[in-house]
């Protein structure tokens, strides 16, 4: 395509926009509520994604020592852990320490447990060589003398998989339903537009003008359509989601858990509502066109 | 070169809008197709530009086998054909100008020989001055010749004309059908259907009398009814 004849494509389209007045809002409006929806949704999915996979991935072993074990038992649980295979690295986190953490994620009221008080244990923090070890290095350690439990982030990982799914189900089926809406309204308001250039079609069809050539004002125009349609969910997700994140970090600060990183992941996501956006326009285009240039 | 064998359309009714016609055209040649009402005239024009399909038989239009053309094809099709009706079918919100220039955009012509070859066309029909007026500002004969300048404007070397002068009164249907013998002498192929009799035996030239979608008279130089 040459650029005079682009040009003269996407002037036809924006014309054909401001003609259409109240079924161009329409439309746009059904686009901006699905892709409000959409963007909402897939936020709180790779999000949940993401820190499922922080947990699944974590290879700490949390080991708590009984209340009364002595200094050497320690070591001696200690000598024991390291033998164990998988077994990478080993720390020491005493009781004072866990509730600093505690206090720090959780909030200053923890502080009355302080000193005596203190209802948490002393903790060997193990760490594995592979997420893979993570379970069988938990088990074993739970068998050791002057263990009181074990931790790992397994358990969890899996009931986070469990919601994404579930999210994704519900997401799926209402973003569907939506975008059907906002395709069956798109191409409704393009129906108008061909209907009122049913003279002109039928004249570049008669003079040999091509089909892609007398589709392109068209798809342009649900493109247009769905681009507009993306401008404010693109605003909300940004906004709240920047918001969303300092708040929930701020709270995960000692954990291995982060979630997607805004300048990253609102670019992307971003991208992908003008996209959709886009895409949704010019299907609805498209479907609204084929039988005004079918042949006879 | 038009070229039909055995060509049948049956829209369904009682008569065939084609019943097998089989007839042929050559370059250069002027024809008028002639009879009743209803006789299948439009559909004989309709088949040649692929605006119906027939039912059966063969079509040859230049290299394109019309019968079995495909969607793609169509348009090339009609780059060489040059197409004008009764109601002349110009846009309204452009000029005599635009009109003309549209059909040669949509086929992506560059801007420079559109220019060029618009001013000619519209010269050929004496409407140079009328170039920056609108369709409704002109009379019917003008509007017609603006429709002609469009249809010859991308160099067919078919003109196919379904009844042009049917809207127009004698005087400016002459004017109209100098036009068209004037195209016709350069060497394009002009296939007219009519009702004007007049015409037929005034300016004589080959008629294909049709009835019932079958060829009834296909006479070199003949008259509106046979004698
Ligand atoms: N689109 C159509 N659908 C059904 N019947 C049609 C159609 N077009 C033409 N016909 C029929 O085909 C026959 C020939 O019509 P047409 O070619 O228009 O004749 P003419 O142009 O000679 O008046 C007529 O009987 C007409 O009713
Ligand atoms: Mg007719």
């Amino acid at each position: 395509m040459s650029s005079l004849t682009l040009k003269r494509h996407l002037t036809e389209s924006l014309r054909n926009l401001k003609r259409n007045g109240w079924m161009t809002g329409a439309a746009i409006a059904a686009v901006t509520v699905t892709l409000l929806l959409v963007g909402v949704l897939l936020s709180i999915l790779l999000n949940v994604n993401k820190v499922a996979s922080d947990i699944e991935n974590d290879v700490e072993v949390r080991v708590f020592i009984e209340r009364k074990t002595t200094k050497d038992e320690q070591q001696e649980l200690k000598k024991e852990l390291a033998k164990v295979d998988g077994v990478k690295e080993i720390s020491f986190s005493s009781r004072k320490k866990e509730l600093k953490n505690v206090v720090g994620t959780y909030g200053k009221s923890f502080r009355l447990f302080s000193g005596d008080d203190n209802p948490l244990y002393d903790v060997y923090v193990v760490k594995t060589d592979s997420p893979k070890h993570t379970v069988k290095v938990a088990k074993q350690a739970e068998k050791f003398r002057h263990v009181y439990q074990t931790q790992y982030g397994g358990t969890w990982a899996k009931k986070l998989f469990k919601l994404v799914s579930g999210i994704r189900r519900w997401g799926v089926i209402i973003s569907v339903l939506l975008l059907f809406v906002a395709v069956f309204l798109i191409s409704n308001t393009i129906r108008l537009t061909i209907l009122s250039r049913s003279n002109e079609i039928s004249i570049m069809r008669l003079v040999g003008a091509t089909n892609s050539y007398i589709r392109w004002p068209f798809i342009l125009e649900g493109a247009w359509t769905g681009l507009f349609g993306s401008i404010i969910p693109i605003l909300v997700v940004d906004f709240s989601y920047g918001w969303m994140y300092r708040v929930i970090t701020a709270s995960l600060h000692s954990t291995t858990i982060s979630l997607l990183l805004p300048h990253t992941f609102l670019i992307e996501i971003d991208l992908l509502l003008a996209v959709i956006g886009i895409g949704i326009g010019a299907l609805g285009a498209a479907l609204s066109m084929g039988r005004f240039l079918k042949l006879k | 070169m038009i070229e039909f064998k055995n060509v049948v359309k049956d829209y369904g009714n009682a008569v065939l809008g084609a019943d097998h016609l089989s007839v042929r055209i050559n370059q250069g040649e002027f024809v008028y197709v002639v009879g009743p009402s209803g006789a299948g005239k439009s559909t004989f024009i309709k088949l040649m530009y692929r605006d119906v399909a027939p039912t059966s038989g063969e079509i040859k239009v230049n290299n394109y086998r019309v019968d079995s053309i495909t969607n793609k094809e169509v348009p090339f099709l009609r780059r060489e054909l040059g197409i004008v009706f009764q109601d002349f079918k110009l846009l309204p919100r452009l000029t005599i100008f635009e009109n003309v220039a549209y059909a040669l955009q949509v086929i992506e012509k560059k801007p420079e020989d559109v220019q060029k070859r618009v001013n000619e066309v519209l010269a050929l029909v004496g409407l140079e001055d009328k170039a920056q007026s609108f369709p409704n500002e002109i009379s019917g004969g003008e509007q017609q010749r603006v429709a002609i300048a469009r249809a010859i404007a991308n160099h067919p070397g078919i003109l196919i004309a379904d009844e042009p002068t049917g809207n127009l009164d004698p005087e400016t249907s002459e004017d109209i059908m100098r036009i068209l013998e004037k195209i016709n002498l350069d060497g394009t192929t002009v296939v007219m259907a009519t009702h004007n009799s007049n015409m037929v035996n005034e300016h004589k030239h080959r008629v294909l009398e049709i009835s019932a979608g079958k060829i009834a008279r296909d006479q070199e130089g003949g008259g509106y009814e046979n004698e």
